[in-house]
């Protein structure tokens, strides 16, 4: 039997980028193929060749054996080729039912949507394939591992054979991740066929029947997931040695360069997100906040950053009390800010990398004398930044919005630790990112610790809180559950914490 | 995250004059030209007799002259006649070159008003503002402007016609500044308000200048006094009163030129845009987001109100109750055909400015009604506004950018 997806000599090529060169790949029936590589190695460009949405410059694509020319995402549908983009394609005041009805609308009697026969077939998938989606939800109000699920019945409900999903674990949570790999092994199981982006190594360990990893827009090599070891898949990916575990000292905590008394902070729908926490950050430490998403560490780091108001409670930087202080008054006081959602807060994606790269401090000397911008100095600065932190391309007039991911995180990490700040509050500094990215990230921050800086790290990552902080903080329904010093607590044991199962402390009053 | 070949593109800190962002609002406006040929041509009846009396080449052949006549006219309403003009210069007649450069001077007149508002639009666009009250602001600066004009006498020049520029300034910014206050201390929208202020400033204009309004000369036209001389803008051919062409244009050059540098040389400028481009990361980096608001709709107004003044000081030097010519919303599609640079405004004014200018002779020539301009406008702005039918019909190419965009997302945000 032939595959049912053969791609033959792709070639894709971007001015100045050879985006995809002459990738061979095969696909089997009922088979999770993963496609592993580091940002910018060419899978998205691949999946999107794949799709229609580009067209390749060399290369053929066949289906069943037989030669297919997909000219756009039209055409790939119609060979049952469906795709689970990174950034949801879904109108959120819709219904899911409509949603999924959106552009092949069933009409009866000339006119009338045909919402009832959509409604049953989306109830019998979702059953089908234990999707558990309720088709009369509005889609903007369900959670994102279920909006997911509502895109995965985007493609069942056209008919797709091969599914194509674009680093679908990057939003989810640990558990819905599970729920997710379940409505895989279902999919395969009915004879489906699925491409896998990932670069997350223990989940394409976990569901991956073949993996073929991708280095510079060449196929670099392939392998067999479960014989293979995370250390070298890392190391196909990356093309050299890598080290998964961060190397570090022993810290030396010294001064407390972060008070926090009893914060109270609420959330965007007036809840009590923050419920009077107490915590220090000392000098040469790093303290990891670890906790499932959505237990106040958002709400937590804007209020420390002068990002949200502050209902009760008090923060010092150093000597200085900053409660409800503006941000640049915080800047100013030392406190370099990764922040949680890079594209929104942390960068100007239409500016050149050179003005992100001053984007908090262009008023001051040397970036202005007055009123007036320095240009010289910008771009010097720049062109010195990108080379110490390894931004690709090094080209500081490229606009941010045209880097990988990984290099816009690395353009953030090169302005915020660049500073001489004695405070760094890192907000899941890592998401998304591939393994030489999230490698180089944490090094720096362990540099920027060593050179007596404090770190606050907040990241949903508990491998990562694991491995940096030196003590960790567990976060549970806005209250400290737990504080742990590094090698103290098995990842089993935080895992109750951060469940609410255990606690350390007693619970705090209701406050509202 | 989504992976994207590293394509350098620059984002311009200078005016972006690539060929690709010249060559379409070009080639938009040939192709407005040739509709607004065939408007012409199937409204001319005696193209429609030629083709019932003579066939079909005596209809081609009256098509074709009847456009000829009317861009002719056009031509030489917007730029002068070439031939007249060579030979006034060999003559050395100055009266006779002044009357040949006379259509040249009145499209550099109009364009004047053009910078001005289309700046003012502009600005506010790259702030990340809609401000469609550049006509109000206008107004308004109108009043402020004649009122210093007539009400300061024995007031030496250089003293009254910088204050009654200074006044024009004043009455645009605070005009542009209550919407701006509005939207950062309330969030309410400054297409609204601005839109609002539009009409509050039309009224109070009818209001002071009605037949005894408390700005209306003595007699029976809803007109104010005249302006004293001492705040006039000095005109460049003084000696022929037909030329209204006055050193407004060249303050209107540098002032794009000092928009451009605050734009894009500034900390302020910085500012702006960044709150333009993306208010999250501006708050982020420790910039007052409604501070900002209220500075760019203040200088944005105060733009606006430089077009009032120049036109007040400059042309008029009074002000009639029906002031405006629609500037201020002409303004909103110069600032997009010049895609919201102060470089691309300029060049869109000029444009519009010649537009209106060669009408007014395409009318008295050739009868075509002035509003085949409004025509061409339109479909220039709308094939600015959606390069895809240019694109389409020549057979260009979606720059690279475009397919670029597909790729640039980030997860779970919808």
């Amino acid at each position: 039997m032939p595959p049912v997806l053969q791609l033959k000599g792709m070639t894709k090529r971007f001015p100045g980028v050879l985006a995809n060169d002459h990738i061979d790949l095969e696909l089997n029936k009922g088979e999770v193929l993963a496609l592993l590589g580091e940002n910018g190695a060419g899978k998205t460009t691949l999946m999107n060749v794949l799709y229609g949405l580009y067209a390749p410059d060399e290369g053929e694509i066949f289906i069943n054996g037989k030669k297919a020319t997909i000219q756009g995402p039209t055409d790939a549908i119609m060979q049952g080729i469906g795709m689970v983009h990174q950034h949801f394609m879904l109108v959120p005041v819709f219904t899911v039912t409509e949603n999924v009805m959106l552009g092949m609308e069933s009409i009866k009697n000339g006119v009338f949507l045909d919402r009832q026969s959509a409604r049953e077939r989306i109830i019998s998938l979702s059953s089908q394939y234990g999707l558990d989606v309720d088709p009369d939800a509005l889609v903007g109000s369900l959670p994102v591992g279920l909006q997911q699920r509502v895109e995965i019945i985007k493609l069942l409900y056209r008919n797709a054979d091969i599914l194509i999903l674009d680093e679908p674990t990057a939003v989810l949570t640990p558990q819905e991740v599970v729920g997710l790999f379940k409505i895989m092994r279902a999919l395969i199981a009915d004879g489906k066929s699925i491409i896998f982006i990932s670069h997350k190594l223990k989940e394409v360990r976990e569901i991956a029947d073949r993996v073929v990893v991708l280095r510079q827009g060449r196929v670099v090599g392939q392998a067999d997931p479960k014989v293979t070891s995370e250390l070298k898949l890392a190391e196909m990916m990356v093309g050299r040695q890598v080290i998964l575990n961060v190397e570090k000292k022993p810290a030396e905590p010294k001064e407390p360069v972060l008070k926090v008394e009893n914060l109270k902070v609420l959330s965007d729908r007036h809840q009590m997100a923050v419920r009077g926490i107490s915590f220090e950050v000392r000098s040469g430490e790093i303290v990891g906040v670890a906790g499932v998403q959505g237990n106040g560490q958002t709400e937590l780091v804007e209020a420390l950053t002068g990002l949200r108001h502050i209902v009760e409670g008090k923060v010092w930087v150093g000597n200085k009390d900053v409660t409800n202080a503006s941000p640049r008054v915080i800047t100013e006081a030392g406190v370099a800010h990764i922040p949680e959602d890079r594209q929104r807060d942390g960068l100007v994606l239409p500016f050149p990398v050179a003005d992100n790269l001053v984007l908090n401090t262009y008023y001051l000397p040397p970036a202005a004398k007055g009123l007036r911008l320095q240009e010289d100095y910008i771009r010097d600065h720049a062109n010195k930044l990108v080379k110490e932190y390894d931004v690709r391309p090094p080209m500081p007039l490229v606009a941010a919005g045209n880097l990988s991911g990984g290099n816009q995180q690395k353009v953030i990490v090169a302005r915020e630790l660049s500073r001489p700040d004695k405070l760094v509050i890192a907000s899941q500094p890592t998401r998304g990112l591939d393994v030489g990215s999230i490698e180089y990230i944490h090094a720096q921050l362990v540099r920027k610790r060593d050179a007596g800086a404090g770190v606050l790290l907040v990241s949903a990552e508990l491998d990562e809180i694991m491995s940096l902080a030196d003590r960790i903080l567990v976060m549970y329904e806005g209250e400290i559950t737990a504080v742990l010093q590094a090698g103290e607590a098995s990842k089993e044991e935080i895992g109750l914490y951060m469940a609410g199962v255990k606690r350390q402390f007693a619970h705090q009053e209701e406050t509202r | 995250m989504s992976e994207k070949p590293s394509q350098p593109q620059v984002q311009p800190r200078k005016p972006r004059l690539n060929l690709q962002s010249l060559g379409l609002p070009l080639l938009a406006v040939v192709t407005a030209l040739v509709i607004g040929a065939l408007v012409i041509i199937f409204t001319d009846s005696s193209v429609y007799e030629a083709f019932g009396t003579g066939g079909l080449f005596a209809g081609l052949a009256r098509a074709a002259e009847v456009i000829g006549t009317a861009y002719g006219a056009f031509f030489v309403g917007a730029f002068g006649n070439p031939a007249q003009i060579i030979q006034a210069i060999f003559s050395g007649d100055g009266q006779a070159f002044l009357n040949a450069i006379y259509p040249l001077t009145e499209t550099l007149r109009t364009t004047t008003p053009y910078i001005f508002a289309g700046l003012a639009v502009a600005f506010g666009f790259q702030g990340g503002l809609f401000n469609i009250g550049a006509e109000g602001q206008y107004f308004v600066a109108g009043l402020t402007t004649v009122f210093v004009g007539y009400s300061l006498k024995g007031v030496p020049a250089i003293i009254h016609l910088p204050l009654a520029l200074l006044a024009g300034i004043a009455g645009g910014a605070l005009w542009g500044a209550i919407p701006g206050l509005l939207k950062a201390k309330t969030g309410a929208h400054e297409v609204i308000n601005t839109i609002m202020m539009n009409y509050i400033a039309f009224r109070l204009a009818e209001f002071m200048l009605d037949v005894g309004g408390p700005m209306a000369r003595p007699g029976y036209r809803p007109v104010s006094p005249e302006i004293e001389p001492s705040a006039y803008l000095p005109q460049f051919f003084p000696s022929d009163s037909n030329i209204r062409f006055n050193v407004g244009f060249f303050l209107a050059l540098a002032v794009a030129w000092l928009v451009h540098w605050l734009l894009f040389k500034t900390t302020l400028g910085f500012e702006i845009r960044t709150v333009g481009k993306n208010a999250h990361a501006a708050r982020y980096a420790g910039i007052n987001v409604p501070r900002t608001i209220v500075i760019t709709m203040v200088i944005a107004g105060g733009l606006a109100g430089l077009a009032g003044a120049t036109d007040i000081l400059g042309v008029l030097h009074f002000m009639p109750n029906a002031f405006s010519s629609g500037y201020g919303f002409d303004a909103i599609a110069l600032a997009l055909l010049g895609n919201s640079q102060p470089s691309g405004v300029v060049l869109a004014s000029l444009l519009f400015g010649a537009l209106k200018a060669g009408a007014r002779n395409m009318q008295g020539i050739a009868g075509i009604p002035v509003d085949i301009t409004a025509i061409l406008q339109g479909l220039i702005i709308i094939f600015i506004a959606a390069p895809q039918i240019i694109r389409s019909l020549y057979g260009l190419r979606q720059p690279a950018k475009q397919e670029q965009l597909v790729l640039t997302s980030g997860w779970g945000k919808m």
